[in-house]
């Protein structure tokens, strides 16, 4: 439901838009895509909770989600079978003719966003606080998945925008333990990244902490769209799991495009994903899981042209660039529990310098296209860690209470000259899902969130800290 | 509304049906709030009614009900019925046939789940976990408070399948009659499959031996324990007074070579050409 293709939240559109193109873009340019991205200010991210599940097979949103879209441990195991659940119920010719495996996803709500520094042409200073009140929409998912045969599935995911756009989130089919063997699963088409901890299943919704930062965090002035592990790719996928999934391990091969179709970069661009986790139990506490990731990929930085402008498909002058990090989901008894995810992060220098993406705009397809080889003096391959903390407190099945607190540092900028914590991040999210009933059939919760965000020295006028914050008081249906 | 009409006319008639079981069953809140102490004692794990409250709202509740009655929402649904917890009777035991499953017994349904129904494995449970939602379980009949488990059965440890073993299986699928219900082949086609009903008076269908899994296990001991143990509250009866241990193990050899996959019984029946039983009554061949 946000900006899906390049899966950005509004402010680091803004940012990227005023920072990294700031030479070439007109400032009422800019302001417009300010305004526009603060009045898509549902900032849910494509969420996959399926009643059409539960409806198959007569379980609650609460055996499957820890808090619906969250997946708790049956759950995980479920997904990593094939959306089965191993027993004779699996395949649709033993289900009622009638069913059919879809599931409407609308977040309808009321919100207060709020801005602290925006290229106003009246203002003094050339930036004003801008706040807006007003309700809005989400957009919509048609969330559909479901087996084909045993160890057949599939999934396919239309997803629009607040305005309507459709745009497809999600198209995989999968075959499942082959062989006979849990340790052989193999996805093609586009999917989400295998980190256990999932945007795609997060509970936060709001414009300013709907997103996982460290998911989709680009440097300032970066033009390295390609590593945003929170971005459904093109490619394949082997999945392997034991009998009880304690044990996953999976490694992904897909396409340097961010998951755009028709290959609009590099003629030979790859990025690989590694990702690991152990469950073990600790008594009363519950199951915890423990896991690592890492992504590896190179993308072009040179691009052919026709009458100066970049043809797609053609980039050359390969990049590379890596993530890599730790995960955990830990208990503490039945009510309490903490996802921890870390990151470090590492782009090419020729991206820090905002070489990468001129298809789409990131950088300038006039002066930021690598056709000299020289890289820009003084340039350094920006690095960056970060972490994320979120705690649930589950009350009941049909109450939750959230907070996530996350913190993005740069180790080491692209220019020497530039602020030492220009593009620091720090956000925090606060709230609460309540769902007045809960059956097999549907979902239904209030959505109450609060969420502040700031990064440092991005401000498009005086470059100094730019902030923003939100307050979501909404309804989530998913039938 | 029809349809509504027609299920709540069905649901009256079992209600009808089961009314000697249910009068016996009959509780109320009081009557669990008294049993919320009930504990369960799995291994070195002890297990307390009380600490299963989440778990069996967040899992279960769906089917299994509020009141562990099965009148869960999915009731009307689904087929077969949820268990009713109120009744104390369970079909996948290692007790005697009447006595009430151990602890153990009821933690392994949970774990593995229940073929052909929509009871799915809870496996992803910790120790700790199952044996708070068995003692939970338990906490819906009064027959926990005033009865004990039986003794498990005695499994004896497997002989060799032989050739011998295997027709001799076939002369005690023949001589009990299993056929009856389950048919020649083992494809749960017998004369009775279309009559058979489970003690609450529902239409339940034989086990067919070609396709799936049993209800209570698939290994060879678990289908033992099913002869000896019977499957409560089904047709299914205790054979322990009718036939030997060691002519148990014979017919597991049997009804083994009856399913498709490949086994050293199916392919000691192939050799011998094994025909299914002759059920023309003598007189009459």
């Amino acid at each position: 439901m946000q900006n899906h293709r390049t899966g950005q939240s509004p402010l680091k559109s803004t940012l990227l838009a005023q920072l990294c193109a700031k030479s070439r873009l007109r400032e009422s340019r800019i302001l417009i895509a300010i305004l526009l991205s603060m009045l898509g200010m549902g900032n849910t991210p494509s969420a996959h909770a399926l009643p059409a599940f539960a409806r198959k097979y007569g379980l609650r949103c609460s055996a499957c989600h820890e808090s619906w879209p969250m997946l708790n441990y049956f759950g995980q195991k479920f997904k990593d079978n094939g959306y089965q659940l191993m027993n004779d119920r699996d395949a649709p010719i033993w289900q009622n003719a009638s069913y059919w495996p879809i599931t409407l996803r609308m977040t309808p709500f009321w919100s207060r966003e709020s801005v602290n520094k925006l290229a106003v042409d009246s203002a003094p200073t050339g930036e004003q606080k801008i706040t807006t009140t007003g309700f809005n929409l989400g957009g919509l998912d048609i969330l559909t998945m479901g087996t084909l045969e045993k160890n057949f599935s599939f999934q396919l995911v239309p997803s629009s925008d607040e305005t309507g756009a459709f745009h497809f989130e999600a198209v995989n089919v999968r075959f499942d333990n082959l062989l006979h063997s849990p340790w052989l699963n193999v996805k093609v088409g586009k999917f989400e990244l295998d980190t256990f901890i999932s945007e795609k299943r997060g509970l936060t919704l709001s414009g300013s902490g709907g997103e996982y930062q460290l998911f989709h965090f680009i440097p300032v002035g970066d033009g390295n769209i390609f590593g945003q592990v929170g971005d459904n790719q093109l490619g394949a996928e082997w999945m392997g799991h034991s009998d009880n999934d304690r044990t996953r391990l999976s490694a992904a091969v897909f396409s340097s495009t961010d998951g755009n179709v028709d290959v609009p970069y590099g003629q030979n661009s790859y990025s690989a994903f590694f990702a690991g986790s152990q469950a073990f139990s600790a008594g009363k506490l519950g199951v915890q899981r423990i896991g690592g990731y890492a992504m590896y990929g190179v993308a072009p930085t040179t691009y052919l042209t026709s009458g100066g402008v970049p043809i797609p498909g053609s980039g050359i002058g390969n990049k590379s660039f890596s993530r890599v990090g730790f995960e955990g989901l830990f208990y503490l008894g039945q009510h309490l529990d903490f996802q921890v995810f870390t990151q470090h992060g590492s782009d090419d220098a020729w991206f820090g310098a905002c070489y990468g993406d001129i298809i789409t705009g990131t950088c300038d397809p006039t002066t930021q296209n690598n056709t000299t080889g020289i890289l820009p003096a003084g340039a350094r391959k920006p690095t960056w860690n970060g972490a994320f903390v979120e705690t649930h407190y589950v009350y009941s099945p049909q109450l939750t209470i959230f907070q996530r607190s996350e913190w993005i540092r740069m180790s080491q900028q692209a220019f020497a000259t530039n602020p030492s914590n220009l593009g620091d991040i720090d956000n925090y999210v606060v709230g609460y899902r309540y769902n007045p009933f809960m059956t097999s059939r549907a979902g239904f919760a209030f959505h109450n969130e609060y969420s502040w965000i700031r990064q440092r020295g991005t401000s498009p006028v005086t470059a100094t800290d730019l902030s923003s914050n939100s307050l979501m008081l909404g309804f989530d249906f998913d039938f | 509304m029809r349809s509504t009409l027609h299920i709540s006319v069905r649901r009256l008639g079992l209600l009808i049906l089961a009314f000697p079981l249910a009068a016996v069953a009959q509780q109320t809140h009081a009557d669990f709030a008294a049993r919320i102490g009930m504990e369960s004692h799995i291994g070195n794990v002890t297990g307390h009614a009380k600490n299963a409250q989440y778990d069996y709202r967040r899992y279960c509740v769906g089917c299994h009900g509020e009141r562990g009655d099965g009148m869960g929402e999915n009731f009307p649904w689904i087929d077969p019925k949820p268990r009713d917890f109120q009744l104390g009777i369970f079909k996948c035991r290692s007790t005697p046939t009447g006595t009430l499953p151990t602890d153990q017994d009821l933690s392994d349904t949970i774990a593995r789940g229940i073929d052909r129904s929509n009871m799915p494995s809870w496996n992803t449970f910790t120790l700790q976990q199952k044996a708070d939602l068995v003692a939970w379980v338990k906490h819906f009949s009064p027959r926990w408070a005033s009865e004990k488990p039986g003794t498990p059965i005695q499994i004896p440890p497997e002989p060799a399948v032989t050739a011998e073993r295997l027709k001799n299986g076939r002369e005690i699928f023949a001589k009990v009659q299993c056929w009856k219900c389950h048919g020649v082949t083992g494809e749960a086609n017998g004369p009775s499959a279309a009559t058979l009903q489970d003690d609450l008076g529902r239409p339940i269908a034989p086990f067919n031996f070609t396709e799936g899994s049993p209800k209570c296990g698939s290994s060879d001991a678990d289908l033992y324990r099913i002869f000896m143990t019977g499957l409560d509250g089904t047709p299914m009866p205790s054979f322990a007074d009718n036939i030997k241990p060691d002519e148990a193990w014979d017919l597991v050899f049997y009804l083994k070579s009856l399913e498709p996959k490949k086994s050293k019984e199916r392919e000691i029946a192939t050799k011998l050409q094994l025909k299914p039983v002759d059920t023309t009554p003598p007189g009459q061949q």
